[in-house]
């Protein structure tokens, strides 16, 4: 399981990295964290001619509070999100989904941004930034635009990234005060992919952000628990290796008794 | 250290300076924990290559032809062939016990020739100068296949209209016997009650952390090759080796160093393996293949694929009369070769309901040939199964009668005076002792505390379960198992040891390491009859230029047979240094002992240490009188001659919650009491209970290998086949209770392999036992949580 | 801007000794190890992340050396098994895991040490569920666990005596 040849680029700047994947359009990808792209290549079920290494762009890393934000640079390593002190006063959501998040070794080098930008069903961050109802940030060769979490999302590995932009950054609006959230999820070993996950944030709405049960991340939103449980039904998750669809949705309604009671 | 009682034939290992009994740290450990091993893949040689292997990706298709010009022009490309031309220097093999009466499978390649059969049977060789480069040609190959009908459903594969595998066979077919003791029928109908119930085993796989490697090294110069290899069993890959490549099997050497984990995975004959010797001597050049984990979970052998019905009778007390099993299996497409895969069914018709006391016992088993991977011996051979249907019956039929799963061991289990005795079956027992380690257990779980809090839970909507499992296990076989088929395989072992010129003793054993601990309970069991510190004591193991004909590690047979072995080479060693003693001290030999590396006059510390002695043997022979010879190198082999299997015993419990909302069961904790005969080192053998029980954990919770309807395997990763890790899993109580086997001095049995087939039947039990009072019950392994859910009618 | 490349120039410290190779791009960090550096300690498992047989430490960090190509780690302080035990930085883990025969055949042996010093520095009093869930990414075939959960455990409590 040897990774195919590929050539490598090490751009130090947003814009280099821009111009790569400008020049070399579908042969090009962006090599972030690695963990989730690398063994994709060691399958040989990826083969990009090219592999552009974003890891020594400084820019692209950090978590900012701003007076309205939390901004987390695409680059932030799940580790630094664990350890952080802004994270877990700021955004207690995110704090709670990082243990589930793999293994140590794998949340040293993985990232924030990409993992939002795989975009996997059973993946937690996603989840969380739907619930938080962030937007991302995302730089292209006519500049930054935005993308608000709801339309990020598109589908199985799908998002709303264009060929050739770059997922630079993710703001979460800061919490209001009073607000409240509660995560879990059903996995068969620690750290293994969710066979059902939920990210909820109680706010004005109550917002849960269901993962593991489709091809991406669905929001439940209600004003309260009983409104948010009343809906669980209309889920339609697909079977997977580990489950049919008939257990996911059992297990996302149990879930989804035991998680958001907490938010009651 | 008191000797070898001549006339009672028995060592005192309870003396003071004696090593057997203790729990001893293993000195290679600690180049281990260094990351100073040596496996196969870190091995380098001049002129190496590498081989990658084009593997079919359907599970049954003709290969129409094989393109690889383009491939074979591409950076570092040695040469690519393909499965014609491997079978024109290799001899086809056939996996064949002929005492497994009526077994059949016709002769195998080690690439596939023509036809394909699994999906992953490789198809084309690939040698470049590095792997990479070899599995970027691989991928330039193209090959042409025609898809044909596979057949995949076992239950299915007799039947006429199923795709045959083999032209040259009536069906699919590969090996049907049936055990009876003749009055089944009449016991049943009379019974007070039957229980009947289908249980499934899920085909799963050894997922060793090593994956297979080998590097073939041929020198044409000499005709002789070199195999470094990561199997358990040297000298009988020397044989396979030599035979199927027709070279000198003296001019063929085997070499196995450390070893990443086995578990029988790596004891097999494969076809990526023995191409890689082929292409050795075709290319007259080191070739080196290391599997990786993809083409590990598609070629290592897999094995428990299972259905197996099941009927008990018992009377209105609760004592079992009669025990039926019908076995299904499906294999591979091939037995393998040399084992076969008709042991692990023979190994379920041989022992189900081995413990117990019922008289009548019907067995009938069916090994089919399909379109999978091949299936073959992995650690506890059948043990698993058999051990869980007959403990599942056992306490399906307790609940029935309101029996305590307790009592109603206590009330079926074969009596400890009762020895010796034979099964239903035919299993001949030495003496064991079921109720001793059931009353252990017992104890060791504070079974009554773990009831009354278990009712006291149920009331809170708790449900835990308590499931018991007791057991027999095959360890130190004779002839019987393979070399009575016509295997070449040895069962009997040997130990050459020698007293070296510095005054340390080395140990040369035929039997072999893979992490369990060999090297240092040879060690131990040398050092002890001989009379000297460990630390003066090398073992040499898999080298076949190095160690006596031996069998290697398997079927728990290190400790047994091949500790007799080094066992009857020391006290042979030890009469004959106390001879040169004699000579030189001026005295009789029974004046003298061996204590703490010195040849001391009985009860004195007067005398020289073996150092001295060596000296004058090696270099001052003129100080010797004329007549005499010291021999300071002595061999010995061992056999088991009275018994096919020397059976250990014992018994396990688990205590589990299952959360009945999601199904998921979590592991409280586990028990095991083993009786493995004399115990060499305790903390070893632990350690082998405590390991194998989390393999078994494995196959009645997490593992399974997933195939779809078109014999493709659905999850050949890490991350989607699930194996134990460490946060799920219990921690484990261990405990021995010692009967020494009399067919050896050293009264040692194996316990390798215990640990693994008690483990799913009490799990299984325990989960059965949390789930009773909702009327629900599980009789399918792995128990995934939709598997319980389902049988709690909450998922449809 | 340089045009992308397929052999790449590096300079990095393994186990506190400059290094300077030139490798294919696609190298992991792990064959690098084994192959160009010779350092066979660090074992390939499954090469895509889960096992955690390759795990060595970047930059005082556990990493998989699978995932990583080479390339990636230029500039960088890798420790490997090797380099850790010259140091003696993991002797009592190691003293530790041949105690309670926290190994048997050795393979993830290397992954479990630089993983359970990563543990011991960032929860210093581990209870045994916590190192567990730690060791989540490692698998061991031969063990089942408890003895390696008890190797650490005891480290734990040795470091924590000492400290006092």
């Amino acid at each position: 399981m040897k990774a195919p040849r590929f050539a490598y680029a090490r751009p130090a700047s947003v814009a280099e990295t821009l111009a790569l994947l400008d020049r070399h359009k579908d042969d090009a990808r962006v090599l972030a964290g690695g963990q989730s792209l690398v063994p994709m290549l060691n399958f040989r079920v990826a083969a990009p001619r090219v592999l552009v290494d974003i890891n020594r762009i400084a820019a692209l890393s950090g978590i900012r509070v701003t007076k309205t934000h939390v901004r987390i640079g695409a680059l932030t390593r799940h580790v630094e999100l664990e350890r952080s002190p802004d994270v877990a006063k700021h955004l207690p959501l995110v704090a709670a989904a990082m243990p589930h998040i793999a293994h140590p070794a794998i949340r040293n080098r993985g990232t924030f941004g990409g993992s939002c930008a795989l975009a996997d069903p059973a993946a937690e961050l996603p989840a969380c930034a739907l619930a938080l109802e962030a937007t991302f940030v995302i730089a292209g060769k006519k500049g930054e635009r935005r993308v608000a979490a709801e339309d990020f999302f598109k589908g199985l590995y799908a998002t709303a990234l264009k060929p050739g932009e770059l997922l630079v950054a993710a703001e979460f609006p800061l919490p209001k005060p009073g607000s409240k959230s509660a995560f879990g999820e059903l996995a068969r070993r620690q750290g293994d992919y969710a066979m059902v996950g939920i990210a909820a944030h109680r706010s004005t709405k109550l917002r849960a952000a269901f993962f593991g049960v489709g091809d991406r991340p669905e929001v439940i939103e209600a004003d309260t628990v009983e409104g948010v449980l009343s809906k669980v039904e209309t889920l339609a998750p697909r079977a997977d290796l580990h489950a049919s669809a008939a257990m996911k949705l059992h297990l996302a309604k149990v879930l989804a008794g035991r998680v958001l009671k907490e938010l009651a | 250290m008191s000797g070898f009682d001549e006339t009672t034939k028995t060592l005192n290992f309870d003396a003071p300076n004696s090593y057997v009994g203790r729990s001893v740290t293993r000195p290679n450990a600690r180049r281990l924990a260094q990351g100073r091993g040596q496996f196969v893949d870190d091995i380098v040689l001049p002129r190496m290559v590498h081989v990658a292997y084009l593997r079919s990706p359907h599970a049954h298709a003709r290969i129409v032809a094989v393109k690889s010009k383009k491939a074979a022009a591409m950076p570092g490309v040695v040469r690519i062939v393909t499965g014609a031309e491997i079978a024109m220097v290799v001899k086809p093999y056939v996996g064949v016990l002929t005492h497994l009466q009526g077994m059949r499978s016709p002769p195998q390649y080690p690439l596939a020739v023509d036809v394909a059969r699994w999906q992953g049977e490789p198809v084309v060789a690939v040698v470049a100068e590095s792997r990479a480069q070899a599995e970027d040609a691989a991928e330039a190959v193209e090959v042409d296949y025609e898809e044909l009908p596979a057949a995949l459903d076992a239950e299915r594969a007799l039947d006429p209209s199923e795709p045959k595998i083999h032209k040259e066979f009536d069906s699919n077919l590969c090996f049907t016997r049936t055990v009876d003791t003749g009055n089944v029928d009449a016991v049943m109908r009379a019974a007070h009650l039957v229980v009947e119930d289908t249980i499934h085993f899920g085909r799963h796989t050894g997922v060793t952390m090593e994956p297979r490697a080998i590097l073939a090294d041929y020198n044409r110069a000499d005709e002789s090759m070199t195999v470094y290899h990561c199997g358990q069993s040297p000298h009988m890959v020397q044989g396979i080796v030599a035979s199927r490549l027709s070279l000198d099997e003296h001019r063929v050497r085997i070499v196995a160093r450390d070893v990443g984990g086995s578990f029988g995975i790596k004891i097999h004959t494969y076809g990526d393996e023995i191409a890689a010797c082929a292409l050795s001597l075709m290319l007259n050049r080191p070739v080196k293949f290391t599997a990786d984990r993809y083409e590990s979970f598609l070629s290592d052998i897999h094995a428990r694929d299972h259905r197996v019905r099941a009927k008990l009778a018992v009377d209105r007390e609760g004592n079992m009369l009669a025990l039926e099993i019908d076995d299904l299996t499906g294999v591979g497409p091939y037995s393998m070769f040399p084992r076969s895969s008709g042991v692990e069914c023979n190994q379920i018709l041989n022992l189900t309901g081995g413990p117990y006391k019922h008289k009548e016992y019907r067995a009938k088993g069916t090994v089919v040939f399909q379109n999978k991977n091949m299936m073959c011996q992995y650690r506890a051979v059948g043990h698993p199964i058999a051990i869980a249907v007959a403990e599942h019956m056992v306490e399906q039929a307790a609940a029935k009668l309101g029996i305590d799963a307790a009592e109603m061991r206590k009330k079926n289990l074969i009596p400890d005076d009762a020895y010796p005795c034979k099964s239903p079956s035919g299993m001949r027992f030495e003496a064991l002792s079921h109720h001793a380690c059931i009353d252990k257990l017992l104890g060791l779980m504070d079974y009554d505390q773990l009831r009354r809090e278990q009712a006291e839970l149920r009331n809170k909507g708790v449900y835990r379960g308590i499931g018991l499992s007791s057991f027999i296990e095959v360890t130190n076989p004779s002839p019987m198992f393979y070399g009575v088929g016509g295997a070449r395989i040895a069962a009997q072992d040997g130990c050459t040891i020698k007293l070296d010129a510095n005054g340390s003793i080395i140990a040369a054993t035929g039997v072999t390491e893979q992490g369990q601990g060999t090297e240092t309970i040879m060690a131990q069991i040398a050092a002890t009859a001989l009379g000297v510190e460990m630390s003066c004591v090398k073992v040499l193991t898999g080298d076949t230029d190095k160690v006596p004909y031996g069998g290697g590690t398997w079927a728990s047979r290190a400790a047994g047979i091949g500790g007799e072995a080094v066992l009857q080479a020391s006290l042979a060693l030890k009469r004959n240094i106390l001879e040169v003693g004699a000579v030189i001290l001026k005295t009789s030999a029974a004046e003298l002992d061996i204590a703490d590396g010195k040849v001391v006059k009985k009860g004195t510390e007067q005398g020289l240490t073996l150092a001295e002695l060596a000296r004058i043997c090696y270099y001052r022979g003129n100080e010797l009188p004329v007549d005499f010879q010291p021999e300071l190198v002595v061999t010995r082999h061992y056999r088991v001659k009275d018994y096919a299997f020397v059976f250990s015993n014992g018994a396990q419990g688990c205590h589990l919650e299952v959360d009945t909302e999601t199904g998921f069961v979590r592991l409280l904790k586990m028990w095991c009491v083993d009786d493995c005969g004399r115990v060499i080192n305790p903390k070893l053998v632990d350690e082998q209970a405590r390991g194998g029980i989390v393999q078994g954990i494995g196959g009645a919770l997490y593992e399974h290998c997933l195939y779809d309807d078109r014999g493709q395997l659905l999850n050949a990763t890490m991350a989607d086949y699930l194996v134990p890790m460490a946060a799920e899993m219990p921690d484990i109580v261990c405990a021995h209770v010692q009967t020494p086997t009399k067919t050896s001095v050293l009264g040692a049995k194996g316990a390798g392999e215990a640990g693994t087939g008690g483990a799913p039947g009490a799990i299984m039990n325990a989960v059965n036992d949390a789930l009773r009072p909702l009327g629900a019950k599980v009789t399918q392994q792995p128990i995934t949580p939709e598997v319980v859910l389902r049988a709690l009618g909450k998922v449809k | 801007m340089n045009a992308p490349v397929e052999t790449v120039e590096i300079e990095l410290t393994v186990n506190g000794e400059r290094v300077k190779r030139s490798v294919p791009a696609r190298m992991s960090l792990a064959d690098f190890l084994r192959t160009e550096l010779e350092l066979t300690g660090t074992h390939l498992g499954c090469e895509h992340g889960v096992c955690g047989a390759c795990t060595v430490r970047v930059d005082g960090e556990i990493v998989r050396g699978c995932l990583m190509f080479a390339v990636q780690a230029d500039g960088c302080k890798v420790d490997t098994v090797e380099g850790l035990s010259e140091s003696r930085e993991i002797e009592e883990l190691q003293s530790a895991f041949v105690l309670t025969n926290a190994l048997q055949c050795g393979f993830c042996t290397p992954g479990i040490l630089i993983a359970a010093q990563s543990l011991l520095r960032d929860i210093p009093n581990p209870s045994r569920e916590q190192i567990r869930e730690y060791l989540s990414g490692n698998y061991c075939r031969c063990t089942g666990y408890q003895a390696i959960v008890d190797a650490i455990e005891a480290v734990a409590k040795a470091r924590a005596g000492r400290a006092r």
